[in-house]
């Protein structure tokens, strides 16, 4: 399919060069999308806490192994976007659906999204999680009380995560009885 | 020094690349300031010897380990500030921009008093380098070395001071006649007001909690510098109305208006009628008068509250200030409660102010 238009009354160039571009490029996106921004938030997450964590352990020591558990949570921010990677790459097929392009365009741009969502959900919540553990740092550096209680809110933090990813395979399945992919085996 | 480094620090995330694990041992050091039960320990005990058993259980360890017996007091200030002095230059070592030019700052303060030194020394034919070991630590500057060949004021000018950081408060407002000329107390205040100045505009530049945290800080300090200047310049000195008037820093609560009438004061009734108008200072007279906390008392225990609050926070560099100066008001609660068990007046023990 070129990209010229044919005739140039109808159609507009950008709507028209959008309706060529094959849905699994839009697929292939999303996946790389899904993966490379949550592991921005998970990494971005641990080098704020990591920085305080290792500053505050200097004269603390005993803060050391429970604070893993800060870096853990920013860790599963990644997890899920791998966790979405890896079930879209599953449902790559690779030939085009002649009889029924429509729902190929469909499943194409539902990955997409999927992935955008996750991504940019994963981003947020690794940054979040990971300003929130370096005051938990900081913190249990002070007053040992305060460890559970930070911890709590690291959890709703990483809670965020969690959604985008509830959200992502739901956007992809065909739970809801309407067909969105083509399911079919390699 | 108009042009500033060109970095600034990171805000609520990117702060922690650069600053955050300095940010942090920072904070444990701070954990290591001496608390109220520390307080309590010390005071009770008999002579100096007790106390420095108590060090050993809290964050000096024992620092006055090689010391020989009887210990004075001058021993155990000097030893907590070579302390403080090994937890800055730690900090100090291992930081980047632009939080190294920040500590610079907070050392420029020390070397002016150092700077000052030195002139009056020279002033006064004495061997400069016997000068340089009482210098404060925090305050040395790298042209130290080249004391020796320091003859008279002219050639400490020339040689000596133009390659020091302050070289550009000093060429700002003192000349080579001047040093000769000038009262000392007078060029030692014409540089700190430089200096105020030039750190205000440097943490307003930083913007965010740096700001935030030192601007309120920078204030208070040149506030309490011209009601020093004020009511130390009452009674038999040289010093013009005009003059005094230049010594003000252009910071602060108090200017311009504050100053301004400051400037034209003649006694300290006329001084604490100006501050009546300012809540924070009203209260500083006011309690001098009923129970026997001077001004000075006022001013340290409110210079406390506020380094105090720059805990609050994170992700700024109010912190690394705050920790040094709460560090030697701790070492002027030990000189004094040292001197108190020394001379037997435990009845005036209570008077230094608690930090934490």
């Amino acid at each position: 399919m070129s990209t010229i238009i044919p005739d140039g009354n109808y159609y507009d160039q950008g709507t028209y060069f959008l309706a060529t571009i094959a849905p699994s490029t839009w697929a292939a996106l999303g996946i790389g999308l899904s993966l490379a921004l949550s592991v921005v938030g998970s990494a971005w997450g641990i080098w704020i806490t990591a920085s305080s964590l290792m500053g505050a352990a200097v004269k603390e020591p005993r803060i050391r192994s429970k604070n893993i558990i800060s870096i853990i949570f920013c860790e599963a921010v990644a997890i899920y976007g791998i966790i979405l990677a890896i079930i879209l790459n599953g449902k790559i097929d690779k030939f085009l659906n002649i009889l029924d392009p429509a729902s190929d365009y469909m499943a194409g741009y539902m990955m997409f999204g999927a992935g955008i969502t996750v991504g940019l959900c994963n981003v947020f919540s690794g940054i979040c999680v990971g300003i929130a553990g370096s005051g938990c740092a900081l913190g249990d550096a002070q007053n040992p009380s305060l460890f559970v209680k930070m911890l709590i809110i690291e959890i709703f933090a990483g809670a965020l995560g969690l959604y985008a990813v509830i959200v992502g395979i739901l956007m992809t399945t065909n739970s809801l009885g309407v067909t969105t992919m083509p399911v079919t085996s390699k | 020094m108009g042009l500033f480094g060109g970095r600034k620090h990171g805000g609520l995330f990117t702060f922690n690349k650069d600053d955050g694990y300095l940010e942090a041992i920072l904070r444990g050091f701070k954990k290591g300031i001496l608390s109220r039960s520390d307080y309590n320990n010390l005071c009770q005990c008999d002579n100096l010897e007790d106390m420095k058993m108590h060090f050993i259980s809290t964050d000096y360890g024992d620092f006055l380990a090689g010391e020989p017996s009887p210990i004075h007091t001058t021993t155990i200030a000097e030893k907590a500030t070579c302390k403080l002095v090994n937890e800055f230059n730690h900090i100090r070592n291992q930081a980047i921009e632009p939080l190294s030019t920040f500590m610079d700052f907070i050392s420029y303060g020390y070397m002016i008093d150092n700077v000052v030194l030195l002139i009056t020394g020279t002033l006064h034919e004495r061997d400069i380098s016997e000068l340089v070991d009482k210098c404060h630590p925090l305050g040395l500057f790298k042209s130290m070395a080249t004391l020796s060949v320091v003859h008279n004021v002219a050639d400490l000018y020339n040689n000596v001071l133009i390659d020091t950081p302050l070289a550009p408060y000093i060429q700002g407002c003192l000349s080579e006649e001047d040093l000769d000329e000038m009262n000392i107390e007078i060029i030692r205040n014409t540089l700190y007001k430089a200096y105020l100045e030039d750190f205000y505009n440097y943490c307003k530049y930083l913007g965010g909690q740096t700001e935030l945290v030192m601007s309120d800080i920078l204030k208070f300090e040149a506030d309490r510098r011209s009601i020093n200047i004020t009511i130390n310049s009452f009674g038999a000195t040289e010093l013009s109305k005009d003059d005094r008037e230049k010594l003000y820093p252009q910071l602060g609560l108090l200017y311009p208006e504050g100053t301004g009438k400051l400037g034209k004061a003649e006694d300290v009734d006329q001084v604490r009628g100006i501050l009546e108008v300012y809540s924070t200072y009203r209260s500083f007279f006011s309690d001098g008068v009923n129970n026997e906390k001077s001004l000075e008392d006022s001013f340290f225990e409110h210079e406390v509250h506020l380094n105090r609050m720059a805990f609050e926070d994170q992700y700024g560099y109010g912190v690394f200030y705050a920790y040094i100066k709460l560090r030697e008001q701790e070492i002027r609660n030990i000189v004094w409660i040292a001197e108190c068990i020394s001379q037997n007046m435990k009845q005036k023990m209570n008077q230094y102010i608690p930090i934490f």
